[in-house]
């Protein structure tokens, strides 16, 4: 039997739900009958728009997808004023106050407590600029990722922008493609650090070469959800951007026609690949998908990956300044777990735009850079103001740190995630002292399994857990080690199971500690965790309560809001029309 | 009026007649279960696998774990509140703070629906 999900995007899904959603939109959010909530919150996010969690009702996140994260200072303005204007809640946040943006792991935008009366104001808007938020949510073609300065970084194999453009503009909106068994995260790279992290898609193309021919590798089937996280498969195609988009829609044609549609646990093309083997795939793609010969897969450019990769000699993360193929130069800066407040984007886009900037672009590390700035121009840029918060040049916990959504919007997760990171960040950074030669260090918080934000290929991964102290349910993490991407990718190993969030910064503390003392000469953090086992992984540190204070230590989940001075779920706002 | 349940995003929510109901993640106590070796199971609830209506009760099986052992896995039946008049509809939540006893028993009134 169909899953109840797929009942409902029977009924209405894909473009259509637009003028349903206008129409909510003018009749206000009590139009929506309650029996059919549920059934009108899964076909919003097809446009982009999920509903935020128990105690929040009437308000939406609503994710922009931006291909390969690129905008314009125009397009970063546009969204920074979309922010100031729509994105404000009850409540400040203590952290980041009223207003802000959300840059996230793939390359997307998110803001937070939008209204269904504002949505068609806010879409006008965006669309005026060639923003949207068509498909960032729901069954089909998710935000295209890669790098962010495709066709001006100097470090590059082959120019992917034209084609991601092909791509983003023949599979958005498209009748064939809309309505898929699951999500479909597409990965397209040309560059030489990896940066695209296909490796965790549905879909990738990575830089490879066959018969001296520049072109892309394809790869099937990544993903991290649940617990059951898949690399993505080598099928042995390799592909020129001329015949990338064909492949790409015969792919997503296989899926949607053979993707389990009864179970929607069972739904992403991981599984598929899983069962049907890669062989078997690349067969049904060949004989009933495409209609010229594949040929088999070129020579890739792993060995040289050095985004998210571990290595002690690179880093590949886009921070700090960089060469242009045109002489001029892009910045890097640091964004801390992904959020900027609204007048800050709306600075950074007029400081853009003042510099000559015609591009700026987010990244799965949820930073922001800014492109084509002049030699010239470099010194004055550095010393802006605004870059000494969002800096070219961060502490290595500040660069490294990336957390998802958590409970203060999202329904799934256990623990509160963002401010927590930051919180983290800064008593690591002010209490830890760093291991000599340690430029780079990744620490990744998500709130639940569904792994937002990456957790199992970072040097240290968090993911959202509950424990009991002192008879008392707390906020904990499960804690892992060793994971990355880079020239062979590896998830990481679980090693500390349920430690109380306040136990978190000191069991960091100690493991450094335990590298600094122990680590070979020029070793990597993540090297030094691949050469032991994973018994002498397990207990290698210690929990431990510091000087570190949580102050969400409690159940965050209970509250309407975490923050709010009075939480509890009972002093939630009515919702916000009637 | 029959009773409708279903489990929504993932299995993090039981919806019981179109509201959603009872979420994962909180911590329930289960007594005389087969679960893990505890006496009473500090269970965490990760995700509704199958959901159920025994007349008035609404029932569930859920994955998850202990948290005081770390075994893990699927729960057997335990009861995640009740629909008193089912003409009415109206849902009472159990308090997942009070212990439970989940039953391997299982003739469900109407198939589970996913
Ligand atoms: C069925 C539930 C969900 C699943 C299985 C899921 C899974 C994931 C995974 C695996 C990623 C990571 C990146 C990757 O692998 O490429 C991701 C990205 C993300 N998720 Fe979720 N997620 C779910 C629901 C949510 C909810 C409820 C929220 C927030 C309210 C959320 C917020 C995000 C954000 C901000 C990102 C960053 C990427 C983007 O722009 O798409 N997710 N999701
Ligand atoms: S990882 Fe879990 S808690 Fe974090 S945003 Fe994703 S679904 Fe929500
Ligand atoms: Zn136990």
């Amino acid at each position: 039997m169909a899953s109840k999900v797929e009942g409902w995007k029977d009924e209405v899904y894909g473009e259509e739900v637009r003028d349903h959603l206008f129409r909510f939109a003018e009749e206000g959010w009590s139009a929506i009958p309650d029996e059919e909530h549920d059934a009108w919150f899964e076909r919003f996010k097809w446009w982009g728009l999920y509903h935020q969690r128990k105690g929040q009702e009437s308000y939406f996140m609503m994710r922009v997808g931006t291909p390969n994260g690129r905008m314009t200072p125009e397009q970063l303005r546009v969204v920074g004023e979309i922010a100031r204007d729509y994105a404000t809640g009850p409540v400040d946040n203590p952290e980041f106050g009223d207003a802000y943006c959300d840059w996230t792991t793939r390359q997307s935008i998110q803001m937070h407590w939008i209204q269904l009366q504002d949505v068609p104001e806010i879409f006008e808007k965006l669309e005026a600029h060639g923003l949207s938020t068509i498909q960032a949510c729901g069954d089909s073609w998710r935000n295209i990722v890669g790098s962010p300065m495709a066709g001006r970084d100097a470090d590059e194999h082959i120019d992917a922008w034209p084609v991601i453009k092909e791509l983003n503009e023949t599979f958005k909106g498209n009748d064939d493609h809309s309505n898929l068994p699951r999500k479909w995260k597409v990965a397209v790279t040309g560059d030489t650090r990896g940066s695209g992290q296909a490796e965790i898609n549905d879909l990738g193309f990575e830089p490879a070469t066959k018969d001296g021919r520049k072109g892309f590798n394809v790869t099937v089937g990544g993903g991290l959800s649940r617990k059951e996280p898949r690399f993505a498969r080598d099928i042995d195609v390799f592909v020129t951007p001329d015949t990338l988009p064909d492949v790409a829609g015969g792919l997503s044609a296989l899926f949607r026609d053979n993707g389990d549609r009864d179970d929607r646990f069972n739904a992403r093309i991981k599984f598929l690949v899983d069962e049907w083997g890669t062989e078997k795939l690349r067969r049904v793609l060949q004989e009933e998908y495409v209609d010229f010969e594949l040929p088999s897969a070129g020579e890739n450019l792993r060995e040289g990956y050095t985004y998210n990769s571990g290595r002690s000699d690179e880093t590949g993360d886009y921070v700090g300044v960089h060469d242009q193929v045109d002489g001029q130069n892009f910045v890097g800066l640091s964004v801390l777990v992904g959020r900027m407040g609204a007048e800050d984007v709306i600075e950074l886009a007029d400081l853009a735009e003042k510099y000559g900037s015609e591009l700026v672009g987010l990244t799965q590390r949820q930073n922001i850079v800014v492109a084509d700035i002049a030699d010239e121009d470099l010194d004055e840029f550095l010393a802006e103001d605004l870059l000494e918060h969002y800096s070219p040049d961060p502490h290595p916990f500040m660069r490294g740190s990336i957390a998802c959504t958590g409970t203060e919007y999202c329904s799934l997760s256990i623990v509160e995630t963002k401010n927590r990171m930051v919180r983290y960040a800064r008593w690591l950074k002010n209490n830890v002292e760093l291991p000599e030669g340690l430029t780079d260090f990744h620490i990744h918080l998500s709130g639940c399994t569904a792994s937002c934000a990456q957790p199992q290929i970072a040097d240290i991964s968090l993911r959202g857990m509950k424990t009991r102290k002192d008879g008392e349910p707390v906020e904990a993490f499960d804690i892992g080690l060793g994971g990355g991407l880079g020239e062979n990718p590896q998830f990481a190993d679980w090693v500390e199971m349920r430690v109380a969030a306040d136990e978190v910064p000191g069991y960091i503390e100690n493991l450094l500690g335990i590298y600094e003392e122990r680590r070979d000469e020029g070793e990597s953090f993540r090297e030094f965790i691949a050469r032991h086992t994973d018994d002498e992984l397990n207990g290698l540190a210690e929990p431990e309560e510091t000087s570190y204070e949580d102050p969400y230590l409690g159940n965050t989940k209970l509250t309407w809001y975490p923050y709010a001075d009075d939480s509890d779920m009972d002093a939630a706002p009515t919702p916000a029309d009637d | 009026m029959t009773t409708s349940v279903h489990q929504l995003d993932d299995g993090a929510w039981l919806s019981v007649n179109d509201s959603r109901e009872v979420n994962v993640s909180d911590l329930w106590w289960l007594a005389r279960q087969d679960f893990c070796d505890c006496e009473m199971a500090d269970f965490l609830a990760e995700g509704f696998v199958e959901i159920g209506v025994d007349h008035p009760d609404v029932e569930g099986r859920v994955a998850g774990q202990c948290i005081a052992c770390g075994e893990s896995g699927v729960t057997d039946w335990v009861t995640l509140g009740r629909v008193v008049d089912p003409d009415e509809g109206e849902f009472y939540a159990v308090d997942p703070t009070s212990v439970h006893v989940p039953e391997r028993r299982r003739r469900l009134a109407r198939p589970a629906e996913s």
